[in-house]
């Protein structure tokens, strides 16, 4: 049987269960609001995102792979491209940019045109370290290292913080192949 | 077969998937797919996270790609979405049981009809 094609992110898009925006908005909100209270510090909020991010990266990469057809990357630029044409618009419904390359293809940016989890926010004065959208970092390392990928993800540019659009930075840091047992004979 | 018979038997295959891969004279190989014995064939298919489903049926039992295409969506679905479901322990959703019965009774009704 010949393998089915890999299907475009506005197609899965379409094909899923959607649910309202708003819904999403104000629960993403409420949840940063309460990691606030509970934990005060700002670097402690963005940490937690950042965790709770991973947590949904590592198994949302499975839903992905399962929904988009994909077969494996060739390199990191093609990665990046999917995260960014697929992923992005597969999951928030947003288009996405890769740009910025470095030399040797490990490093790139992500620009997002849209970013349904800021819709109505403005950062206070008292929250200024906050990167809001942290958790989005988060994803994409977890569902990254499950691929195989040990990556760093950052935030460049943030609207909330006075920029002019949202572009995280995404550094492949390892390729880290499944060791295997039998090997450890030494 | 209990979980602990299950479990010794799936990491004998996990195993002999991983050697498979470097047993192949191609390079770029990913592993076992079929396994044709007198009794059962078995089919498996390993998605890019390295989890691996396989499936044990009758000899010559044809579109059992297509079923563990479906046992993956599934997967994704009543087990990696179930927040608690803790990641690479043995799977006790029920949702996921009874979907993936109806799953194999549709095939098989299907393979019956023709």
């Amino acid at each position: 049987m010949p393998p089915a094609a890999p299907r475009s992110g506005d197609a899965i898009f379409a094909s899923v269960e959607r649910v309202n925006a708003e819904l999403f908005t104000l629960t993403y909100g409420a949840i940063v609001r309460q990691l606030l209270t509970d934990l005060e510090e700002v670097e402690e909020v963005n940490k937690q995102l950042d965790q709770m991010g991973y947590n949904i990266g590592i198994r949302l990469i499975d839903e992905f792979l399962a929904k988009s057809n994909v077969s494996r990357c060739v390199d990191f630029k093609e990665t990046a491209e999917m995260i960014a044409k697929v992923g992005f618009k597969m999951f928030l419904g947003v288009t996405a940019s890769v740009m910025n390359w470095d030399a040797d293809g490990t490093c790139c940016s992500i620009v997002l045109e849209d970013n349904p989890l800021v819709d109505f926010v403005e950062l206070p004065d008292t929250c200024q370290g906050l990167y809001y959208c942290n958790i989005l970092s988060g994803v994409i390392r977890g569902a990254l290292e499950m691929v195989a990928m040990k990556t760093e993800v950052t935030w460049i540019r943030d609207m909330l913080r006075g920029d002019d659009a949202y572009e995280l930075q995404v550094k492949l840091l390892k390729q880290v192949p499944e060791e295997y047992p039998y090997k450890d004979d030494e | 077969m209990d979980t602990n018979d299950s479990l010794r038997v799936a990491s004998l295959w996990h195993s002999m998937h991983a050697i498979s891969q470097q047993l192949s004279p191609t390079t770029g190989c990913s592993g076992i797919e079929l396994l044709e014995a007198d009794t059962f064939d078995l089919h498996c298919f390993q998605s890019l996270t390295g989890t691996k489903f396989f499936v044990v049926c009758e000899p010559g039992t044809q579109h059992m790609e297509a079923l563990l295409k479906v046992v993956y969506e599934l997967y994704t679905d009543y087990v990696l979405k179930n927040p608690f479901y803790e990641m690479e322990m043995p799977i006790r959703c029920e949702l996921f049981d009874i979907n993936l019965t109806q799953a194999v009774q549709k095939d098989r009704v299907a393979l019956l009809g023709r």
